[in-house]
C-alpha cells in the first residue's frame, strides 16, 4: 500500500503519521508539501493534525484553498482513500467532501485527553480489523472539534452508517460527560456516502506503540492495510 | 471601493463563545441581556468601482472563502 502525508505551515502531527505509517505498513509514506502541484499515485493520503495556517479565519480553511489540495480532490473523485485526523477532519470538512462542520469545543477550553470510543461502524475501509460496537482508547488534543451537521445531514450520515466513531465511557455508553467537545451524537469520527474519505478528531498514529500509553490505535492503520493490500 | 462583510452565525448552530461574552457580561452587572451571538468582521478594499459588480465578487469570495456556508450566514455592505 502506498501513501503520503500531507504537511501544511503549522501542522505539527504530520510526523507522527509519517512514523506510524512507515511502521505499520512498512512502507515509507511519500510527503507532500502543500505548495506541490503534483502527488504521485498513491492509495492513501493523510491530512494530519495541527494548527495550519495558524487557524486563521476558521480551522482548516486556509489549507482546504492549498495548491496541492487540487490533487487530493481529483484523488478522492477517483475513489481514491483519504484521511484526515483532528486538523485533517477539519480540512475535509472545508473542502466540502465530508459533511458538516467542526467548531470550537463547547467548554471553549483545549481539551487533551485519552477518551473512549465506540467502533460503530466495524464495515469500513478504517475500521474492519476493530469488532462492531468494540470500545477502544484514542487520544483527543484540540480546541475545535465539536461536530455540527443539521438534523438532516445528521439522519442521513446516521441511517447510512456513516458514523464511524462515538465518544464512550469506558463502560461503552453514549453520555454527555463522555463527550470531550460538545459534537453532536457524540460524533467522533465520520466518513462520506462512498466510504473512501474518513475524517476523525481522535489520534490513533498517537497510539501505535506501548511506549505511548496505548496501541488502540494500531487497528486503525491494519483496517487500511487490510482493505488496501 | 470599500466592502465590508459580516459573518455571523445561523440560527440554531450553538454558540458557545458568545454564551461566554454573555455570562462575562452579566458577571460585570450589565443585566437584561437575553442573548449574545458574535461573529467576525471583515473589511475589504476593492479596486472595481462597479457596486454592482463588487456586489457579485465579494459574494463569491464569500461562498468560497470567507464563510463557511454549513454554520454561517454573511452579510456584504458596499460604499
Amino acid at each position: 500500500m502506498k501513501s503520503a502525508v500531507m504537511t501544511f505551515p503549522a501542522s505539527n502531527c504530520d510526523r507522527d503519521m509519517y512514523d506510524a505509517l512507515e511502521k505499520i505498513t512498512g512502507k515509507v509514506p511519500h510527503k507532500i508539501w502543500h505548495q506541490d502541484t503534483e502527488i504521485p499515485p498513491v492509495d492513501l493520503i493523510a491530512l494530519p493534525g495541527g494548527f495550519s495556517f495558524g487557524d486563521y479565519l476558521r480551522c482548516g480553511a486556509m489549507a482546504a484553498r492549498s495548491p496541492a489540495i487540487k490533487q487530493v480532490l481529483a484523488h478522492a473523485q477517483r475513489g481514491g482513500n483519504v484521511i484526515g485526523i483532528c486538523n485533517g477532519f477539519q480540512v475535509l470538512t472545508e473542502m466540502g467532501l465530508l459533511p458538516g462542520a467542526l467548531m470550537r469545543n463547547r467548554s471553549l477550553k483545549f481539551v487533551c485527553k485519552t477518551v473512549n470510543l465506540k467502533v460503530e461502524n466495524a464495515n469500513t475501509t478504517y475500521t474492519s480489523a476493530y469488532h462492531e460496537n468494540q470500545n477502544i482508547e484514542i487520544p483527543v488534543a484540540h480546541h475545535d472539534g465539536n461536530y455540527f451537521a443539521d438534523d438532516e445531514t445528521l439522519t442521513r450520515i446516521e441511517d447510512n452508517g456513516q458514523v464511524v466513531f462515538r465518544y464512550v465511557d469506558k463502560g461503552g455508553e453514549v453520555s454527555k460527560d463522555a463527550n470531550p467537545n460538545g459534537s453532536q451524537h457524540n460524533i467522533a469520527g465520520i466518513t462520506n456516502e462512498r466510504g473512501n474519505i474518513l475524517g476523525m478528531m481522535p489520534h490513533p498514529e498517537r497510539f501505535i506503540e506501548d511506549i505511548q500509553g496505548g496501541t488502540d490505535g494500531r487497528g486503525f492503520f491494519e483496517s487500511i492495510i487490510n482493505s488496501l493490500n | 471601493m470599500k466592502a465590508r462583510v459580516h459573518i455571523t452565525l445561523k440560527n440554531g448552530v450553538l454558540d458557545p463563545q458568545g454564551k461566554a461574552i454573555q455570562h462575562a457580561l452579566l458577571a460585570l452587572g450589565f443585566d437584561g441581556v437575553d442573548d449574545v451571538r458574535q461573529g467576525k468582521y471583515i473589511e475589504l478594499d476593492l479596486s472595481e468601482n462597479d457596486k454592482d459588480k463588487a456586489h457579485t465578487h465579494v459574494e463569491d469570495m464569500c461562498k468560497k472563502l470567507l464563510s463557511n456556508m454549513v454554520i454561517e450566514n454573511y452579510a456584504i455592505d458596499i460604499d
